[in-house]
């Protein structure tokens, strides 16, 4: 079967160059970067050696990189981290779109007495800047902002929200999984204060995560233990996963103008393709500004997983916003919160390529969509005239029966 | 990723009686866009009485429409008596089992079936109106709703009440009144009295004859204690009883359980001894 792989959001094929360069930390070199002795005290280069093609690549310093499990780690450390730090300081905020790492996290710590702010965004996935300089206040701790949005690629503008946050003194932190490595982040100009992402979303390997901590940004650690990196992240390193993210940012620093026109043009080529081919099709989030590498499309009157299920058959991975595949009753809280209309909220897919992607996958992928979609259409009860165009999501079953008498 | 069956995946792959009957006999419509998943389901009635021609439509996802995709198949050829026995377990059964976060497209099925044939006898054109109160105001679900649905799959936790009629999985504001609801049908179920156990003892006042005792051990387990196991995918046997050891093999999933044992002293055997006689031991057979 065909394997067409556009979920490059959710994770990536690791580089073959990146597993040669972790080989032998998995095999022979397997010393810990903390002993005294040759055999380990080698690999503490080595880690050095990733923290700076990390540093490198994110235009800072390396020792202001750290290195934890993952992404997700990575955001609970900088959120919690900067929340406990001053207890004068009892506010957050944060936006409705953001990933479950950091929004699970800001909520937990409303229920530990935070007051949170969650910033609401517009019908395209848009921030007014207005809502965060009213937002801000004298006890804001924390401001944090994904910097690309996972589900439509939508970025959002962080020099701009740097600059209102550092004028009211709170600590920036961004949630940067879905950048580092598609578009160049070049934090010598950037002044945020944290900035989180995770190797194998650049293609690198699971289970590790970055932080990074800007010089002089004091947070208290998550995990507590030895003085691994810097005493902010206790537990012996993960040497073969650090080289690996190190040589991932290697490569995605070679291939960022790659990335950006190639991949660019070959999502541009498919969601053409979607658009001509296939009737009552939107696509979600602002197109002029976003990762070049994402597209959310609303297939209207069908269901995501249903959708999901066809391509799958066809051996093409996508993922989907819609309720059934998270096994939540409610589609999308990006969705949602961007107010996407009920008629095609549930019919949200979204493809994400990477640089492993050709033209003629894309082009395959153009070829059976039409079809598929005017299966399920057809299975479906609901055309465009069911629709009343102005209503927002909401949810009001009906038991209609309206045939004949007999 | 959904565990569905090869089954539920034909039925979605290869739907049957996907479409419209032009003027139907009889239409159901339960759902909506904005909740998710609808159903359309159309038939007309022969002159026998028996669903002739059945048709759906289905906006949803894969167990949605296969779940439509086998109601049709269960209801045609049957009379409107017998279509109207199908649960939504049923359903569920002929797709070789629903995951459990997708009961509620089983659930819409029967609905979609009420709905039509209460068209078909009352030709009622307009709205049908939800009997009982809303509970939950994100997707509609009346108590009344959350009631029978309950006491039909014999949920136990307001999670299942969710997977199988989606209240209470919106903003979540009503879980704390489904829980009051699953808490009174709690209180409210007593055994029927048919099924209560009757023993001839305590009735006649003198030994019971070995036929007897072995009957009623059998009726207790069969009431008592099987259906608990059956709902963990496991079930119970009884072998032999030689005076006073009741010797028993356990089944499923309880075969290879690791506290099976505690399950035999402390379930069964209480059980016999509430309903049978105190000097009953309960052994099982090993095989």
């Amino acid at each position: 079967m065909k394997n067409v792989y556009l979920d490059n959001n959710a994770t990536t094929r690791m580089a073959d160059e990146v597993l040669a360069e972790m080989m032998p930390f998995l095999t022979d070199r397997y010393g810990n970067p903390s002993s005294m002795h040759t055999f380990g005290g080698e690999n503490r280069h080595v880690v050095d050696r990733a923290r700076q093609q990390v540093a490198e690549l994110l235009g800072c310093h390396a020792d202001e990189i750290i290195f934890t499990g993952c992404g997700t780690e990575s955001d609970n450390t900088a959120i919690r981290g900067i929340a406990y730090l001053d207890k004068k300081k009892q506010h957050i905020i944060t936006t409705r779109v953001e990933h479950p790492a950091v929004r699970t996290t800001c909520r937990q710590l409303q229920r530990e007495g935070f007051r949170l702010t969650e910033l609401p965004v517009d019908e395209k996935g848009r921030l007014n800047l207005d809502d965060l300089r009213q937002a801000l206040t004298d006890d804001t701790a924390l401001v944090s902002v994904m910097f690309a949005n996972n589900e439509t690629g939508v970025l959002f503008p962080l020099a701009q929200i740097a600059a209102v946050v550092k004028e009211r003194g709170a600590i920036l932190h961004t949630d940067a999984v879905q950048v580092v490595g598609k578009i160049p982040i070049d934090l010598s100009r950037l002044p945020v204060d944290l900035l989180s992402f995770s190797g194998h979303k650049l293609h690198g390997p699971k289970g590790v995560g970055v932080l990074y901590i800007r010089r002089g940004t004091s947070l208290l650690p998550l995990l507590l233990g030895g003085h691994q990196e810097f005493g902010k992240r206790g537990g012996t390193e993960n040497v073969a996963g650090i080289v690996g993210v190190g040589k991932a940012c290697e490569l995605a620093r070679e291939h960022l103008d790659e990335e950006n026109k190639r991949v660019g043009k070959l999502r541009d080529r498919l969601e053409q393709g979607i658009l001509k081919n296939c009737p009552d099709v939107k696509i979600n989030g602002d197109v002029n500004n976003r990762l070049p590498n994402t597209t959310n499309i609303g297939f209207e009157y069908i269901e995501g997983e249903a959708i999901l299920l066809m391509l799958d058959r066809l051996g093409i991975a996508a993922s989907s916003g819609s309720a059934c595949t998270s096994g939540s009753l409610e589609p999308s809280h990006v969705l949602r919160a961007m107010g996407i209309p009920f008629t095609s909220v549930h019919g949200a897919i979204r493809f994400s390529l990477s640089r492993y992607n050709t033209e003629q996958e894309i082009d395959y992928v153009i070829r059976e969509i039409p079809a598929l979609i005017k299966r399920l259409r057809e299975l479906s009860m609901f055309t465009l005239k069911d629709a009343s165009p102005q209503a927002p999501y909401e949810r009001k079953p009906q038991i209609t029966a309206t045939a004949k008498t007999p | 990723m959904w565990d569905y069956t090869e089954t539920l995946k034909d039925h979605f792959f290869n739907p049957r009686n996907a479409g419209v009957i032009e003027d139907p006999d009889a239409v159901g419509e339960v759902g909506s866009l904005a909740c998710g998943d609808a159903l359309r389901l159309m038939f007309n009635v022969s002159n026998d009485g028996k669903i002739s021609d059945v048709k759906f439509q289905t906006f949803g996802c894969g167990s949605a429409i296969a779940s439509a995709s086998a109601l049709t198949e269960m209801i045609k050829d049957k009379t409107l008596e017998e279509a109207e026995k199908i649960t939504n377990q049923d359903i569920a059964e002929f797709l070789g089992g629903l995951p459990e976060q997708k009961m509620h497209c089983s659930v819409m099925g029967r609905e979609a079936l009420e709905a039509a044939i209460e068209n078909y006898r009352t030709g009622a054109t307009k709205k049908h109106e939800l009997e009982g109160n809303v509970v939950c105001t994100c997707f509609g679900v009346t108590d009344d709703e959350i009631k029978r649905v309950a006491q039909e799959n014999n949920l136990k936790t307001v999670e299942q009440v969710t997977n199988y009629c989606k209240a209470g999985g919106g903003c979540g504001g009503c879980r704390g009144d489904i829980e009051e609801i699953l808490q009174q049908l709690q209180r409210e179920t007593v055994p029927p009295t048919e099924n209560r156990i009757i023993n001839p003892v305590k009735q006649k006042n003198r030994p019971m004859t070995n036929i007897e005792k072995i009957k009623l051990i059998q009726q207790t387990l069969d009431q008592q204690v099987r259906p608990a196991l059956q709902a963990d995918g496991g079930d119970i046997e009884l072998i032999d009883v030689v005076e006073n050891r009741v010797i028993v093999a356990m089944r499923g999933m309880c075969a290879r359980c690791q506290v099976s044992e505690f399950t035999l002293a402390d379930v069964v055997q209480a059980k016999l001894h509430e309903f049978v006689s105190d000097d009953l031991i309960v052994e099982e057979l090993k095989t």
